[in-house]
């Protein structure tokens, strides 16, 4: 039974059934498939949070879908990374397909060593792989900090 | 067999134009025998998002570090990977990359290591070619392996450790490339990058600041060598008959100094130290200087 919610589950699957060269393809197709900033944040690039942790310039915004948030409001990810930087955009291609419409609960859940299950650490680097852990950890600070205010 | 040197006059004005390829060089000469294209990025991505056609790709973390020591493959890891890639003993490889060729001039040091003869970076890398418009392509070559023999890595003319660093104090200069709040102490690492880990922010007593970014144009290439010299020889005080030896963090922007220093001032004493400030910064005892003035030894 796994600790995951289903649609990371099945990510964590895709990977682990692929070789280390192919694991690299399906990084590549999520960093092309991560969708545009919606145009209210693309015109307003000081809402996101900058991640320093990534080694390209990678920003993040987290919305709450409800006025005065609990923890099962749903929960909505936005990511911006320049195409020149795919091995980012990739990492935050998988978080927004495994966590985009997730509960703020379930979202808090997701365990920190999630980058480490994927099979990219000897295919990326384990220092490569720390920026996607930063990025999920921004993610829930930024839960955590919406569900108290 | 190697390629003819870059005869382009832009070129002539540095101490080894030989080491240099402009990318008009490179379009006329791609496809051509003894001529190996290399793609060597940050982002281990970037080369399967469209590279230079028939080039192939080497990664620095994956393919050019020890799996497990902090060092660089051996003679029979580094004869692997360049038979894989096409490369002989004979072959003129060119390399390039992403943010102003510093893992290009990174990978051009290992080849250095191994004596690989014939090496050169395309002036202005992966960004020229591309802001030029120049064909990119997502088609991996077909590579036939080659035949290369193992050398045994000879660190000596091109790598320092901190022993001979610490040994160096005082009578070889040493050039800083981090950014200025690095070298001051004010951050262990550049922003926006990720911090691989420095228990101290400051620098090595006595080197000055030259941050490597004042070596590149706007467009990525090398600065003029009379610009150079301004920098390193007048403003730095280098000279070319001395030793120097170049650090940053890991050892990657640094190596982009090194390159200039070396080949295109001539300045054939240039040593490049990776362990650079993430060991100089952990290593217990050793002194370091915070702030802007390079200092001098002091205590430990």
């Amino acid at each position: 039974m796994s600790d995951l919610p289903p649609a990371l589950t099945g990510i964590v699957e895709d990977f682990g059934a692929l070789t280390e060269r192919e694991r690299l393809e399906l990084l590549l197709d999520f960093s092309e498939n991560l969708p545009d900033l919606p145009p209210r944040y693309a015109e307003h690039p000081e809402l996101l949070e900058p991640v320093p942790e990534c080694q390209s310039p990678l920003f993040l915004a987290v919305e709450l879908a409800d006025a005065a948030p609990t923890r099962q409001s749903l929960v909505h990810l936005f990511f911006s990374a320049p195409p020149e930087a795919p091995t980012t955009r990739g990492f935050a291609g998988i978080l927004r397909e495994a966590l985009d419409g997730l509960s703020a609960a379930e979202v808090l859940a997701v365990p920190p060593d999630v980058p480490d299950r994927l099979g990219l650490a000897h295919a990326v680097s384990p220092l490569r792989l720390r920026g996607m852990s930063a990025m999920l950890s921004r993610v829930k600070r930024q839960i955590e900090k919406a569900l108290v205010a | 067999m190697t390629r003819p040197a870059d005869p382009n006059p832009r070129l002539a004005q540095y101490a080894h134009p030989e080491r240099l390829v402009t990318t008009e060089w490179l379009a006329e000469n791609l496809g051509r025998d003894g001529l190996v294209v290399v793609e060597s990025d940050e982002d281990i991505l970037l080369y399967a998002t469209g590279h230079i056609p028939g080039a192939v790709h080497v990664d620095w973390h994956t393919e050019l570090n020890h799996p497990v020591v902090r060092d660089y493959v051996d003679g029979a890891g580094f004869a692997a990977l360049c038979r894989a890639k096409g490369i002989s003993r004979d072959t003129t490889v060119v390399i390039y990359g992403d943010k102003s060729n510093w893992w290009a001039a990174y990978a051009l040091w290992v080849f250095a290591l191994f004596g690989h003869p014939d090496t050169r970076l395309l002036d202005g890398g992966r960004d020229l070619w591309i802001a030029e418009g120049r064909e990119t392509t997502r088609q991996e070559p077909t590579v036939a392996p080659s035949v290369y023999p193992v050398i045994v890595r000879d660190d000596g003319p091109h790598r320092v450790f901190r022993d001979e660093v610490r040994a160096a104090i005082g009578h070889i200069p040493l050039i800083d490339v981090r950014s200025p709040v690095e070298y001051t102490g004010e951050r262990t690492h550049m922003p926006d990058y990720p911090d691989e880990g420095a228990l101290r922010g400051g620098h090595i007593p006595t080197a000055a600041s030259v941050p490597w970014s004042r070596a590149a144009a706007a467009d990525g290439t090398f600065k003029s060598r009379s610009e150079l010299e301004e920098i390193y020889l007048a403003g730095a005080g280098l000279s070319t008959d001395r030793d120097v030896i170049t650090y940053c963090r890991i050892g990657e922007r640094s190596s982009h100094t090194w390159f200039a220093l070396r080949f295109l001032l001539g300045i054939s004493r240039t040593r490049n130290y990776d362990g650079s400030w993430t060991e100089w910064g952990s290593l217990v005892g050793v002194p370091i200087v915070k702030g802007d003035q390079p200092g001098s030894i002091g205590p430990a």
